[in-house]
């Protein structure tokens, strides 16, 4: 199959009555969403784009995935915004993306003034008559290598850059995540990222080739761990791909103690380091359940490499991210681009279907990190530098050493903040913590969110780091900040950790 | 009272938060601050709040949450 609306179709032909999505307040069958994205794809196609980005603005609901696969089926690609993004960044954004129309729901008409693209509400272009010529005509014409969808991330320069994803990409991508988690007829997910994220595409389009459910869990039962359980529970959620931060919600407040995931049996996760004192809560609650480590960026669709929990960690030991997914390949490039096979560290590059097209727009972007791959001077082969150094382990599995970026050199020692932060991590009564380098006043800054003394802590990473690699300064914070992906925001540390501590 | 309100003005630092602000539906505490402030309670009023007492009603304002650590130190 090349187009992924042919697994829309399929699973809508096996499994027409069967809930293919649901939120709070509906729920939604394959045909169903098979039709009404039909309905919405049939009137995009007055706009006569073909491969144009089309930006959805919508809640995270059922109908926004219709709206995903209407663009879809009018032949072009759909752009994800979140709804809360402030306006200016949207329209950083639109200048690079220079959407053909937005599509949003009329609860957000007032965000539709500050753009120039034309909107079209949700609730009029569902209404729109089906026309199935027109569709085949469009479908004809496509083929696996257009784009699907682009995602925007946030870029160093403060920038953001839009990796572009094709079919192929993603049907590659999501048959490995299908095959690999057994996801099939039966897997009822319960969504907890974002539709911004890169995660959310790994549940959302396995759900459609294996004919799953997925559950889209809101995001307010994370301030409430019980009602969470009990959503859950009511909705049979037997399978979660979840960032760390929503697990440590549970893991820290040791909900498990309380009460019960009675369908629970996989759990998996991305998008950051899993804290081993917390992963370790759960899997003594919930011992049965298939536990994995998902390692990856947006521009390999979402992952591409992966661990599937297979042994005992000790609250101070890192998870491996383990090895590549299949039909993908990694390996590691020194400074000079060469390949390195022993146990020193290198960048992570990838290679093969998972890569992303590119940066929509932005030459100069795509061409730092899609080159050449240096170990092939024969054909044009193109492979993704993802910018994290890792390592191979005893047992040949990858070990996740930092970003490069956050490598740093003090005191004459070249220093992974991620050692620190995992060694900070292990101790007791530590919830969350960060540890960023201040290169003006060339310091190590640990901050932590945590009922614990600063000389425990000092003592405690004594006994695991030499004395190099010490904090020199430690602020304790009431509250992590954490930025739109939920993942710690450590440029906002960076800046202003100085006028932090308020947590004595 | 004024206890309570400084550990959520310091975790919320440069938001008005008076009794009666609406924490939950008034968007200023999200899922990770409720876990935070749970923890940081327990360790500033000497209390157990468990995941059972972590419920809307407890957490809508700073008043229902004053309202809570009362009733969770009368049962200590």
């Amino acid at each position: 199959m090349k187009n992924i609306l042919e697994y829309l179709e399929l699973s809508a032909l096996k499994y027409p009555s069967k809930v293919a999505f649901s939120d709070p307040d509906a729920e939604m069958t394959f045909d169903e969403c098979q039709n009404d994205s039909k309905r919405i794809g049939t009137f995009l196609t007055g706009l006569e784009g073909k491969n144009k980005p089309i930006a959805v603005i919508m809640p995270k609901n059922v109908q926004s995935l219709t709206c995903f696969f209407g663009v879809v089926y009018s032949g072009n690609f759909y752009v994800v915004i979140d709804e809360k993004m402030p306006i200016d960044r949207i329209q950083a954004i639109f200048s690079t993306l220079q959407p053909i129309a937005i599509i949003t729901d009329k609860a957000h008409a007032h965000m539709a003034e500050h753009f120039e693209a034309k909107t079209y509400y949700y609730e009029d272009v569902v209404t729109t008559d089906i026309n199935q010529v027109a569709l085949e005509h469009v479908r004809s014409q496509m083929i696996d290598t257009d784009p699907l969808y682009a995602l925007f991330t946030s870029g160093s320069t403060g920038v953001p850059k839009g990796a572009i994803l094709s079919h192929r990409n993603v049907i590659n991508y999501a048959s490995w995540y299908k095959e690999t988690f057994d996801i099939n007829e039966t897997t009822q997910f319960g969504s907890q990222t974002p539709f911004y994220f890169s995660m959310s595409v790994s549940d959302v389009f396995s759900t459609i080739i294996a004919g799953a459910t997925l559950h889209i869990i809101p995001k307010s039962l994370f301030s409430f761990p019980v009602k969470l359980i009990e959503y859950m529970n009511e909705k049979e959620v037997n399978t979660i791909y979840w960032v760390p931060s929503a697990l440590c919600i549970v893991a820290n407040l040791k909900v498990l103690d309380y009460v019960q995931l009675n369908h629970l049996n996989k759990v998996l996760f991305a998008g950051e380091v899993m804290p081993t004192k917390q992963l370790n809560y759960w899997i003594n609650k919930m011992p049965e359940a298939m536990y994995a480590n998902l390692f990856g960026p947006t521009e390999t669709t979402d992952i591409c490499t992966y661990y599937i929990v297979d042994r005992q960690f000790n609250n101070d030991e890192v998870l491996p991210i383990g090895k590549a997914c299949n039909n993908c390949d990694v390996f590691l490039l020194d400074e000079n681009n060469n390949e390195i096979t022993d146990d020193r560290e290198g960048e992570l590059c990838a290679r093969g279907s998972f890569l992303a097209m590119g940066y929509y727009g932005n030459d100069e972007k795509t061409k730092e990190a899609f080159t050449q791959n240096p170990l092939n001077p024969h054909y044009p082969e193109i492979i993704y530098r993802t910018g994290d150094l890792v390592k191979y382990n005893e047992n040949n599995e990858l070990i996740y050493i930092t970003r490069k970026d956050f490598q740093i050199k003090h005191m004459g020692f070249r220093i992974e903040l991620g050692e620190i932060e995992a060694a900070a991590n292990a101790i007791a009564n530590i919830q969350s913590c960060a540890v960023i380098f201040d290169e003006e006043k060339d310091k190590i800054v640990m901050i932590y969110v945590g009922k614990v003394k600063d000389h425990e802590i000092m003592s405690s990473l004594q006994d695991k780091l030499p004395n190099y690699m010490l904090p020199n300064v430690i602020v304790k914070i009431r509250n992590m900040p954490y930025n739109q992906n939920g993942k710690i925001d450590r440029k906002y540390l960076k800046n202003n950790y100085s006028d932090m501590n308020g947590g004595k | 009272m004024d206890q309570l309100l400084e550990v959520l003005r310091d975790m919320k630092p440069g938001t008005l938060i008076d009794e009666n602000s609406q924490l939950i539906e008034g968007g200023i505490l999200d899922s990770l601050d409720v876990m935070n402030l749970s923890v940081e309670l327990n360790d500033e009023f000497d209390i157990e709040i468990t995941p059972l007492d972590i419920l809307p009603e407890n957490f809508a304002t700073p008043t229902t949450i004053y309202n809570m650590i009362k009733k969770l130190q009368e049962e200590d």
